[in-house]
């Protein structure tokens, strides 16, 4: 494939007999052994994931808490160092330029981990609204990014369990790593973000420890089961935060981009909203599907776990609610479907129960 | 699970990645090996009715993986005496068994001059090398 960027993983993925696909400009392994027993080692097990390709940009100086607070969505006020939100980075017309999580390191130094799609539109859209005292620095190259997920994730790498959300700067097997609780697949696990130089090597390190390695595909399936809408499909700079169910990354308190008419879409209601579905009859959704009670379809796959067809897509508010039943157009076969609750599964994870005031959970 | 790569050499292929196993002014009918492998694990046969009528080269029916979907192309025209109901219920049975229990469907050949159009194993795996 040629043109495409390669994370610092590429050869590990070659060397583990990858099958990879072009995504966001990149090259990235799709499946190792298969999606199924990839998606069902992270719901039951341990997996892992190269997503080297998301974008990193560094926003530092006195006033980079001003430039993000204008910009993203949720409080920023909220951070303090070794926390990390889910935000929105909005347009004027409430639509979703990308969304993001955003790190405080520490007081006047953040970092933003983006879409890799959008990774030139947000460092551009934030530069662009950079002032004396903010320095938006797009420090992508430096970094490689793993992903370690599922209920046993913690145990195999030794890491003591951790509210979601929250980051320390630490060591995996002497390699050091900003390790993350977050993810994209609705299990307990981390994000590792490591030196380009040394991802190879942690790669190695996180496979030694037993996690299995995942592709792009289980990604999908992972992160439709638990609800998370991908920018680009779900969500995009015409769709707002409010009917796409992202309200509670939009502190409609504060001033930020968009956000007037975000609070007048939250006050009279949104005319449609995102929901997910579970197909009753056999048939695998996919995105751009007609809803024929009205919508569309905007992700869809066939759940592993589940063993039927799922998906998310936006349907008008009246019907927008569990237990509705829908139907998909399937190629010109109306296929029955019932919208359920968000997530589509249970996790097998439970906290400690010490440390449950704590509010470990899936990130 | 999946099978190991094989294009048996008592099946005509059709180039669209399709096989056929005929006997009799019938064939069963199915995908190869290549096929599956390309896709990845099977997880919906959408399957032609019994009774409709295939004509070659047309699709006749729909296999999904998790990341696609895949027209079936039929490689003879006929009319669906019987299609594979476990496969309906088990699709991953393609991947395991792509020339033996994960058959998709069974014709009665309505031109059964049409055979001497498909490959047999030797120009079907010529025509895998150069697809690459």
């Amino acid at each position: 494939m040629q043109g495409l960027r390669r994370t610092p993983l590429y050869g590990r993925h070659l060397a583990l007999g990858a099958r990879t696909v072009e995504f966001a400009g990149w090259e990235m392994p799709v499946w190792y052994q298969g999606v199924v027993a990839e998606h069902l080692a992270v719901r039951r097990e341990c997996g892992v994931f190269d997503v080297s390709h998301m974008g990193e940009l560094e926003v530092e100086g006195p006033r980079a808490r001003e430039l993000l607070q204008r910009a993203l969505s949720n409080d920023i006020d909220r951070l303090r160092p070794g926390r990390a939100q889910y935000t929105l980075l909005t347009n004027e017309r409430g639509g979703i330029v990308d969304d993001l999580i955003a790190y405080q390191i520490s007081p006047g130094r953040y970092l933003l981990v983006v879409n890799a799609a959008n990774r030139s539109t947000a460092f551009a859209w934030l530069k662009e609204r950079e002032a004396p005292g903010s320095d938006v620095r797009d420090v992508s190259a430096e970094y490689g990014m793993i992903a370690v997920q599922g209920p046993r994730s913690l145990e195999r790498l030794e890491l003591p369990p951790a509210p979601s959300f929250t980051f320390v700067e630490g060591t995996i097997d002497g390699i050091a790593c900003l390790v993350s609780r977050t993810g994209y697949t609705g299990e307990v696990g981390v994000e590792l973000l490591v030196s380009a130089d040394e991802a190879s090597a942690l790669w190695d390190r996180v496979l030694d420890r037993g996690a299995t390695p995942c592709g792009l595909a289980a990604r999908d399936t992972l992160r439709i089961e638990a609800c998370y809408p991908l920018h680009g499909q779900d969500i995009g700079p015409d769709t707002d935060a409010i009917s796409a169910g992202l309200g509670f990354a939009c502190a409609l308190d504060k001033e930020f981009t968009g956000v007037a008419e975000l609070r007048r879409i939250a006050a009279q209601g949104p005319r449609r909203q995102l929901v997910p579905f579970v197909m009753d009859e056999k048939a695998v959704p996919r995105p751009g599907m007609s809803i024929v009670e009205g919508g569309t379809v905007t992700s869809g796959t066939h759940s592993p776990l589940l063993e039927r067809g799922i998906g998310l897509g936006y349907v008008p508010s009246p019907i927008a609610r569990p237990g509705e039943k829908i139907t998909i157009d399937v190629r010109g076969r109306p296929r029955a479907a019932t919208i359920v609750d968000k997530p589509m599964y249970k996790p097998m994870y439970k906290p400690t129960p010490e440390r449950k005031e704590g509010g470990v959970g899936s990130a | 699970m999946a099978a190991p790569e094989s294009y048996p050499d008592d099946l005509r292929y059709h180039p669209e990645h399709d096989w056929a196993r005929i006997e009799d002014g019938e064939a069963t009918i199915g995908i190869t090996w290549y096929a599956q492998d390309s896709l990845g694990e099977i997880v919906h046969y959408e399957p032609p009715q019994v009774g409709a009528l295939l004509r070659k080269d047309a699709p006749y029916g729909e296999v999904e993986s998790v990341k696609a979907v895949s027209d079936l192309i039929a490689p003879l025209s006929g009319e669906v005496l019987e299609v594979n109901s476990e496969v309906i219920e088990e699709p991953e049975i393609v991947n395991e068994d792509p020339y033996g229990r994960g058959w998709l469907a069974r014709i009665r050949l309505s031109d059964p001059a049409e055979v001497a159009s498909l490959l047999d194993a030797e120009g079907y795996r010529a025509l895998l090398s150069e697809l690459g």
